[in-house]
């Protein structure tokens, strides 16, 4: 069977201590491991230590916080609490929805919300076993020169592939993160770079500890949209999340503002922009599904770095926007 | 075997108390309780861990081999190469073409060229990365009619006798061009079947031990012991009597067992250098390398009908792409055309099959082997031609009947046939005539039909011997046990045959033990494959268990002063059929047995009838005791905007002769809708001509089996008609069922949308291309809207 490589793996009960092994060189954190342990057995990296925020307790925590306008979401939290949970079921429905896609039941259980945030970029030319990736002789993302995705490429393109990303980005959310320094509070929106390699602003010795997701101050429609070819188990190989602000709790009310973040194109979530010009629109105006669905096929374009042919996943772009806006609209 | 098969349908004793009914799988509960020892699971005292080491390159001379650096490392034992394997070996007889490990060439990326043994699995992979191999890297080709261009100037396979072109065959039986020339009607077609594999849960294992005294046994996920058995004698140089083979419970096979593997080979060797067990597990990487999958085939079909839906020719021409090795490839070609026969009349045929080899993994048999691909071709040439000449596809499929107690144009002779009784259970079960006119655009309904074999009438090698046996042997506890040698591949046959057992003797099946697949113990089965076990195991097990039966009744009705047929032996009883209140406890019935005879032990053997085929050369391949028919009828929901296949339900009437164990029946039929279900909307095994013919994804997460939320309502109509050659009247459940997934989703698809998909998959992007090429002909007004455009 595939193997991991050996390391030590240290089971922390407090951050403090987390973050004092997080110091050992070449250490790597661990939370649900549904991510790292599958890549490390690919050898995408032979760490020695994994660190794991497993009995963390303090990371396991959902707190809504009315007064701060903010629900802090633990980084420890679960995909299927996250799912499942009241509030946020009420609060924030498309991320209860992300949550609940990714995968499969089973790594829904042990994956958690601050290790799908930061799930590492996937490529079709990386995530393989080792012995693959040296019959192609490598590549710019594991210990090659050349990228397989855009010839002559320099910078590696590997998808952001997180379901719970762009939902996040959509809602204002920001991660907090510690190190023992302190700690800094990130906004999604800043927190990823156009790099495959590393695709993220942590530094190595910080820990996400919390996702903090404002409140709603307006009456909204949100929704997540994902296409992959089977109902459970796989990444998302087109990913949208959706958000309208509306003056009114209907859907016939002006929107006063319009999210719409895109994922599993390059390494970071796109912003759809122009989208202000809705601002004033009726929600339920069918030149809003035309308007967001045009941007969206302008300005996203996916890339050959997960199966299934680029054109035709940006020729699905504006479909799945479409249907994802008529389904709020007639949801009402 | 009786010759005049209608005076002698079986016909099922008013006794019966087990054929038919509902049974436990005798393996059930230990399997769904996870206790069940997998190969994997088994351990020895001082076993050591094997690993393969494999080329990177698709077509590579291997220059040098250097072990050194390996046998230096601490916990390293031993290393072979090819040249420890120097004979080569294969499958089918007469084409042994591959070694256990690559000798002068690596022929795909994956081809296994030395393995090491060591004291883990950690150790045997760092060992296994540092031996280092210098290659000459060669020009790869990828494609099959490429590759039948280069035999000359760069042939693959060094054993190959005729260039790339590792089998052709052409046969014609009738005037094909004359019947196409008068034909009121031609469908041409090309049809182009892209490759999958198996994706058995378990990955393949060996383990092999040698006993002091020098015997071997090597424990095998294989579903053909008898075939490894004698591969490994002949490329080991080992006398058989001084091998065992040993085959424990498998999770799966599907045809992807059915011959040897390298690590067999392997564990062996390395298990004698080293005097210690050794252990070599796949990863699902080396699974995928491993293949013997699906052929990808490239069809040509021209079909001619007469104007009221009569097949009057058909000829094929077929591109096989073959893959390194040769596997059953020779059968391939033939069933590539052989088993498009039935279960149609039609007036001629010609076949032109060529495979080719090519360097990628080497292809072989999948559930269904050889025909599910010309079965597609063929049901979507029906399906059109019933389009053109406004027939109701089923009704089309009735005219074309072949019909019981019947014969093939290519000199086959059918039995039982309930091909007529499937079409009308699909039919009315799916509400075919009520539903189909008024589904909208988008929803479709799709018929296809199909026949296969209940095993072969000429075993892989040439032999007279019984292709079957089975020993019984009863005690005077009142329990029986079964000595099969079949591989239970999670289909059934231990089940199976404990299921006659307890017919024939009334030992109910909690008191039966039926071990199988070790040569040591058991008689000599030829494996699972070719549908065969139920029908020739099932026959070899009825004979001993009748025997015994005979036996049995005899000293009871002594004891009783009764005429032996009085003798009732049913439900852990003997009685008497006229005066049921004598009886007496089955354990008692063997007392007196065993009194009488001493220890009650019996065999049957079973051996095919060789009167089936017509005279020709290669008439006998594809040649059965019985057939199996199928029709499904699928229907599916095409979303015109995204070209996403959504299939609802599949209706799956499966003629089996006879229902020995029914909900087994239902599940193989099940799970041949699904497997070829899978193989029409996602399945794809390819590897990447522009990445140095690297695997597309060897993982189950980038090779894509439908999981239990994609799978249609699968709805399993069994079909009974009893076949005088087969046990109780049963033929084959296993594969048949599979081969109307593909077309009948096909026919559904462009029933849905009005678009034929002649390549596989359905992939949506290009389902979506074929609804855009219709609607961008629509535009300008060259065909007009499917359905009128009614949604």
């Amino acid at each position: 069977m595939l193997r991991l490589p050996r390391l030590d793996v240290a089971t922390p009960t407090d951050l403090d201590t987390a973050l004092a092994l997080l110091a050992t060189p070449g250490a790597r954190l661990v939370a649900g491991g549904t991510d790292i342990l599958p890549n490390l057995k690919h050898r995408l990296g032979e760490p020695p230590l994994l660190v794991s925020l497993a009995q963390i307790t303090r990371l396991r925590d959902i707190i809504e916080e009315p007064q701060a306008g903010v629900l802090r979401i633990g980084a420890g939290v679960t995909l299927t609490q996250t799912s499942e949970h009241a509030r946020v079921r009420a609060l924030f429905p498309s991320l209860a929805v992300a949550a609940g896609q990714v995968a499969s039941p089973l790594i829904r259980n042990m994956g958690t919300l601050g290790g799908n945030v930061n799930l590492d970029t996937r490529c079709r030319y990386v995530n393989q076993t080792d012995f693959w990736r040296s019959a192609i002789g490598g590549c710019l993302k594991s210990g090659g020169t050349v990228c397989h995705v855009v010839p002559g490429g320099r910078n590696c393109v590997a998808a952001l592939s997180s379901d719970c990303v762009p939902v996040l980005m959509s809602l204002g959310a920001s991660l907090v993160m510690r190190s023992p320094n302190g700690t800094r509070e990130v906004p999604v929106a800043d927190y990823f770079v156009a790099d495959g390699l590393r695709n993220t602003v942590r530094n190595d010795d910080e820990i996400t500890t919390e996702i903090r997701v404002p409140l709603p101050t307006m009456p909204r429609r949100t929704a997540y949209t994902k296409w992959s070819v089977r109902q459970s188990i796989d990444f998302p190989l087109l990913s949208v999340a959706l958000r309208f602000d509306l003056e009114h709790d209907r859907v016939s009310a002006a929107l006063t503002d319009v999210r719409v973040v895109v994922g599993v194109l390059g390494a970071r979530p796109r912003e759809v922009t122009r989208l202000e010009e809705l601002r004033g629109r009726a929600f339920n105006d069918p030149e809003v599904i035309k308007a967001v669905a045009e941007r969206v096929h302008a300005q996203c374009k996916p890339l050959e770095n997960v199966p299934y042919e680029a054109p035709y996943r940006r020729e699905m772009l504006p479909v799945h926007v479409r249907r994802a806006i008529a389904a709020l609209v007639a949801a009402g | 075997m009786p010759d005049d098969p209608k005076t002698t349908v079986p016909q099922l004793a008013s006794t019966t108390w087990q054929i038919g009914r509902v049974h436990r799988k005798v393996d059930a509960m230990e399997r769904m309780r996870g206790v069940l020892r997998y190969t994997d699971d088994l351990t020895l005292p001082g076993m050591l861990h094997g690993k393969i080491k494999r080329s990177p390159h698709a077509h590579a001379r291997i220059l040098s081999i250097d072990a050194s650096k390996a046998l230096a490392m601490p916990g390293v034992f031993a290393v072979v190469t090819g040249k420890d394997f120097p004979t080569p070996y294969g499958i089918i007889p007469w084409t042994p073409d591959e070694n256990a490990l690559a000798v002068d060439k690596a022929l795909y990326v994956g081809d296994g060229v030395a393995a090491v043994a060591a004291i883990d699995e950690d150790t045997a992979i760092l060992a296994a990365a540092a031996i280092e191999v210098q290659y000459e890297v060669l020009t790869p080709i990828f494609d099959p009619e490429q590759a039948l261009a280069q035999s000359g100037t760069n042939p693959i396979n060094p054993y190959a006798k005729h260039g790339n072109l590792s089998k052709e065959v052409l046969l014609e039986f009738g005037d094909v061009d004359a019947g196409i020339a008068a034909a009121d009607l031609v469908i041409e077609g090309e049809y182009f079947f892209e490759g999958t594999t198996h994706a058995a849960i378990e990955p393949h294992c060996a383990l092999a031990h040698v006993e002091p005294n020098g015997l071997v046994t090597v424990w095998s996920a294989t579903q053909v012991s008898h075939y490894l058995h004698r591969e490994l004698s002949k490329v080991l140089g080992i006398p058989a009597h001084r091998l065992r083979v040993i085959q424990p419970p498998l999770g799966g096979a599907f045809g992807g067992k059915s011959e040897p593997f390298d690590l067999e080979f392997c564990v062996a060797k390395l298990a004698m250098l080293t005097g210690r067990p050794v252990k070599i597990l796949y990863t699902r990487e080396e699974v995928f390398y491993a293949h013997r999958g699906r052929h990808p085939m490239r069809m040509r079909y021209r079909t001619g009908f007469t104007s009221d839906g009569r097949i009057v020719a058909m000829d094929a021409k077929t591109t096989i792409d073959g893959g390194a090795y040769s596997s059953f490839g020779l059968v391939t070609t033939f069933y590539s055309g052989q088993l498009a026969c039935s279960p149609y009349v039609m007036g001629a045929y010609r076949f032109h099959s060529r495979r080719a080899y090519t360097n990628k993994p080497a292809c072989g048999p999948k559930r269904g082997h050889g025909s599910v691909q010309p079965r597609f071709a063929t049901e979507v040439q029906l399906d059109k031609a019933a389009v053109a000449l406004g027939i109701d596809p089923i009704e089309l499929r009735r005219r074309n009947d072949l019909g019981a107690d019947s014969e093939t144009v290519n000199a086959f002779k059918i039995g039982s046939n309930g091909f007529l009784e499937c079409l009308a259970r699909v039919e009315a079960a799916s509400g075919w005539r009520e539903r189909r006119a008024t589904l909208p655009y988008g929803r479709g309904l799709g018929i296809a039909g199909s026949t296969y074999i209940s095993g072969t009438n000429y075993p892989i090698y040439p032999n007279e011997m019984p292709q079957a046996a089975v020993q019984i042997c009863l005690d005077r506890s009142g329990r029986a046990r079964v000595f099969s040698g079949a591989n239970d591949i999670g289909q059934g046959s231990s089940t199976m045959v404990a299921v006659i057992v307890s017919e024939e003797l009334g030992v109910p099946l909690s008191d039966i033990r039926v071990l199988s697949a070790d040569s040591d113990l058991t008689p000599v089965d030829l494996g699972a494959y070719s549908s065969r076990i139920t029908l020739m195991v099932g026959n070899a097990c009825l004979e001993a268990a009748k025997k015994l039966r005979k036996k049995v009744s005899e000293s009871v009705a002594r004891r009783w002063e009764i005429p032996p047929g009085r003798v009732m032996l049913i439900d852990r009883q003997a009685l008497d059929r006229e005066n049921p209140e004598q009886r007496v406890d089955l354990a008692q019935a063997f007392w007196w047995a065993e009194e009488d005879h001493g220890l009650l032990g019996e065999v049957g053997s079973y051996n095919t009838p060789k009167d089936r085929h017509g005279e020709y050369r290669g008439g006998t391949i594809g040649a059965s005791p019985a057939y199996s028919f199928t029709a499904h009828v699928a229907e599916v929901e095409v979303d015109p905007e995204t070209g996403v296949v959504d299939v609802k339900h599949i209706w799956v009437a499966h003629d089996c002769g006879r229902a020995l164990s029914r909900k087994i029946v239902e599940g193989q039929m099940e799970g041949s809708a699904y497997m070829g279900f899978g193989e029409a909307l996602m399945e794809q095994h390819v590897v990447d001509p522009a990445h140095w013919g690297v695997h597309a994804g060897p993982s189950l997460l980038d090779y894509r089996i439908p999981t239990f939320l994609d799978t249609p309502e699968l709805h399993s109509l069994i079909v009974e008609a009893p076949d005088a050659r087969g046990p109780y009247g049963a033929k084959e459940g296993g594969e048949g069922p599979l081969h109307p997934s593909i077309p009948a989703i096909a026919n559904a698809i462009y029933d849905a949308v009005g678009v034929r998909m002649d390549e596989l998959p359905f992939s949506p992007p290009r389902v979506l291309r074929a609804i855009q090429t219709r609607a961008a002909a629509q535009a300008t007004g060259t065909i007009t809207m499917h359905k009128d455009g009614n949604r």
